[in-house]
């Protein structure tokens, strides 16, 4: 048990004086590297140290997510700061032999940032890394997540210990005003901002909320921590609790991440056994603890009211807003709701100050984002940046570019309720402002490259196919309305629409924008309007129905290899060995197995 | 329409036991918010969440039959119909979607025969397709079970559906 911030602060130093290992070998193992084996590789890792008696010498810690996951498994080896990349069961043996016991480095599997070039020692040489801040993901990678020891050398608890200690809520609400930290969550409202009225609704409880619903189709961040770094977000939960007045917490998280949830269990029953969670918090007569709700799949539940209306055990529909949770929320009490991300960046601000926080990104939009980058892109993982950052660095100096040569065509920022960034305006700054003046928004950080080849109008589709899904059905436009855009979409894909379709479509989007009763339906149309906007001739090919929609083959690569013609499912293929093939169009069902097989890249899409 | 069943003698009445000791063991001085939890105790036990039990529920929950079935068929979590004993979830999620995710869940449906959110008449497979699952790097991803398989092509999955038959089988012999 931890009594007094002093007693935090020598259990702190007595963590790093008893650290002495030679070597430190850590190795992700969030969901993504887990299902390429990383928990296989950390047990052979471990056995292979304990059959050499090096127990003492080195120690293999199970660490979050470092984003790179396209790369995974990873591996880094500290002090000697030399990551590996795509790590096998059979690369162990070598990993063991050469570098751990000989000191010598394996260069075959370090990264490379071009082919071309040297491979990259460390992060540092990653281009991956070179442009990124992390600051919510600060742990993330560095950090066995399943001990509170971890945390705790790396200033865990710290800010806990002096928030308690300064007892003075209201100047901790204008640190984090000061500090300009804004909701990750979507919404983009001040945290500090939403503090002080929670504060201010007089009641004899509250509640603090965390957001873990993450529902974003693609995006990842709000996982990746709580994989990561559960404690992180307890810490500012807590200190949440302290600054409105509040004693309890829930954390509501999708029912689909089983191991975010399992380590947030293990967090809570560690900080609860060292008595930084629960009555009477290091000694300062302050009480509060946390329970794990489970949510049960619906994406509506992801908005704060209904994500309410879902803990009290009730279908998960929106109401209206005001009253707003931080006056009427859970249990008919004020309650403060706030993102994973918003979180997990609280400690380090209070750590380092506000003005720290405030001198990184824009005016309006300080500190850092977490984007989940997917899509057509060279390097796919999470990625944290400062922001202001412009798209073009994430795409390429982060992300590597387009793979296979191809061009791009867009970015679609914001997931289901967002909209695409054109190509011509990648140089914006990602800030809350300038995403607002190009049509765009924030989002929660799903950030998906497609390149030349993608059909916007098939993209709309999907992400109407997700929020008409998903629609809860309790009011009329959002239910209705979002049904019968995907039904005029629909019947443009399959070449029965009309110019008209065009006209209906636009207005609908404008009627279900204006008319709908939450963010899920206000937001529905935007990736329909947003690519209606810039890629209006993609969707009047479709009403004039003069869209191409099989595959052909360019007489004058074609080498007549047969190849495509032994994979099309339909055989509409012919062709003799060594002389140019042709499709039969009106047979073909553009499933694109040609083109993936073809070797000379002879194929042309429709 | 689909005949009600309320009687719950058809259901096991060991599993029964299990759910009620569960019960007991909630405040149910707020039954409402006892109701989520304890329906996942109840798919878990049973597997999925046919209208006797649903009925049982409300009754020990003291809520009305309306407002637990509404939550059911509100939270894509909860099955009304039986699942198989292994659920595949090829993720529909945006990265996926953009690497062929719906190519691989087209083979799955015809190498098992079934619709999404079918039980496979072999009792062994329930196929759906789900949100992203957080696994965007290995694109396209699907899960059987617990288990995540990243990087997958409709190819694969051929040797993939035949090794969970096989498991299955020998289960049985054994
Ligand atoms: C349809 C819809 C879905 C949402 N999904 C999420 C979500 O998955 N995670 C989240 O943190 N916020 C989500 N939000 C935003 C929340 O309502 C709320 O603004 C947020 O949790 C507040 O936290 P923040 O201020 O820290 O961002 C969603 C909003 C809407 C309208
Ligand atoms: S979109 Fe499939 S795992 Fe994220």
């Amino acid at each position: 048990m931890i009594k007094t911030a002093e007693a935090l602060n020598k259990w702190k130093q007595t963590l790093i004086n008893e650290r002495a290992y030679r070597l430190e070998l850590k190795i992700c193992a969030g969901t993504s590297c887990i299902s390429s084996d990383a928990d296989l590789i950390v047990e052979m890792f471990e056995k292979k140290v304990a059959e050499h008696g090096l127990n003492c010498e080195i120690e293999v810690v199970k660490t979050g997510c470092f984003g790179f996951c396209g790369q995974g498994p990873i591996l880094k080896i500290e002090p000697d700061n030399v990551t590996y990349v795509r790590v096998k069961l059979a690369d162990v043996e070598t990993i063991f032999n050469e570098h751990l016991l000989n000191g010598r480095k394996v260069y075959d599997l370090m990264y490379k940032n071009r082919d071309d070039e040297d491979p990259a020692e460390s992060e540092a040489g990653m281009a991956f890394y070179q442009k990124q801040l992390r600051i919510a993901l600060r742990n993330c990678g560095e950090i066995n997540p399943e001990k509170i020891e971890d945390y705790v050398r790396n200033d865990g608890y710290k800010a806990l210990a002096d928030v308690l200690e300064q007892n003075d809520p209201e100047a901790l609400i204008k640190t984090m005003r000061d500090s300009g930290l804004r909701g990750r969550g979507g919404g983009g409202f001040p945290t500090g901002l939403k503090w002080q009225f929670t504060r201010a609704s007089k009641s004899d409880e509250k509640y603090v909320i965390c957001n873990a619903d993450e529902g974003d189709p693609g995006a990842f961040m709000d996982r990746s921590i709580l994989e990561g770094d559960p404690h992180s977000v307890i810490e500012a939960m807590i200190i949440n609790g302290f600054a409105i007045g509040a004693s309890n917490g829930l954390i509501y998280i999708r029912a689909e991440y089983g191991l975010a949830t399992r380590r947030l269990f293990t967090a809570l029953q560690q900080a609860r056994d060292k008595g930084l969670l629960g009555e009477n918090i290091l000694g300062s007569g302050f009480d509060f603890d946390i329970e794990v709700k489970l949510g049960a799949g619906a994406f509506v539940c992801g908005e704060e009211t209904a994500l309410i209306h879902s803990m009290e055990g009730h279908r998960g529909e929106p109401t209206t807003k005001p009253p707003f949770p931080s006056e009427v929320g859970f249990r008919g009490k004020p309650s403060n709701v706030n993102n994973v991300e918003t979180y997990a960046n609280i400690p380090e601000i209070l750590n380092k100050g506000a003005e720290w926080f405030k001198s990184i990104g824009t005016r309006h939009s300080n500190g850092t984002k977490v984007f989940a980058l997917a899509g057509n892109i060279r390097n796919i993982g999470l990625v944290e940046v400062p922001m202001g950052t412009t798209f073009e660095e994430i795409i390429y100096d982060i992300g590597g570019g387009i793979p296979g040569g191809k061009d791009i065509k867009a970015v679609q920022i914001g997931g289901p309720s967002g909209g695409v960034i054109t190509k011509d305006k990648l140089d914006t700054p990602i800030d809350y402002d300038s995403l607002q003046e190009v049509g765009a928004m924030m989002g929660s950080g799903g950030m998906i490259i497609m390149d030349e080849d993608t059909d916007m109008v098939e993209i709309s589709k999907f992400y109407l196919d997700f929020t008409q899904d998903e629609s809860c059905g309790k009011c009329t436009p959002c239910r209705i309305g979002t049904k019968r855009m995907f039904e005029i979409l629909e019947r443009l894909t399959d070449m029965e629409g009309t110019p008209y379709d065009l006209e209906l479509l636009e207005t609908l989007s404008k009627n279900v924008q204006s008319a709908s009763l939450c963010g899920l339906g206000q937001s529905a149309p935007n990736p329909v309007l947003s690519t209606m906007k810039f890629y209006r001739n993609e969707y009047e090919d479709y009403a004039h129905r003069r869209k191409k929609t099989a595959y052909s083959i360019d007489p004058e690569k074609c080498i007549g290899c047969t190849k495509c013609k032994r994979v099309c499912p339909v055989d509409c293929i012919d062709g003799k060995v060594r002389e140019v093939h042709v499709i039969t169009e009106s047979k073909c069902i553009a499933c694109g197995a040609c083109y993936d097989a073809c070797p000379v890249d002879a194929i042309v899409r429709p | 329409m689909k005949e009600t069943v309320t009687d719950i003698k058809d259901l096991d009445k060991e599993l029964l036991g299990k759910l009620d000791e569960h019960i007991a063991t909630l405040d149910l001085t707020r039954k409402e918010e006892s109701l989520i939890p304890t329906l996942y105790k109840a798919q878990e036990l049973f597997g999925y969440l046919p209208h006797n039990l649903q009925w049982h529920i409300a009754r020990q929950l003291d809520l009305p039959s309306a407002h637990v079935n509404g939550v059911v068929t509100f939270y894509s979590f909860f099955s009304e119909e039986p699942m198989g004993k292994y659920t595949i979830s090829v993720c529909m999620g945006t990265a996926c979607f953009v690497k062929g995710a719906d190519k691989v869940l087209d083979k799955i449906l015809k190498l098992t025969g079934t619709q999404p959110n079918e039980m496979s008449e072999d009792g062994l497979f329930t196929v759906k397709d789900v949100r992203c699952i957080g696994a965007c790097g290995l694109a396209p991803v699907l899960t059987i079970n617990e288990k995540v398989y990243g990087n997958v092509t409709p190819d694969d999955m051929d040797e993939i559906i035949e090794s969970y038959r096989k498991g299955a089988a020998d289960d049985k012999d054994s």
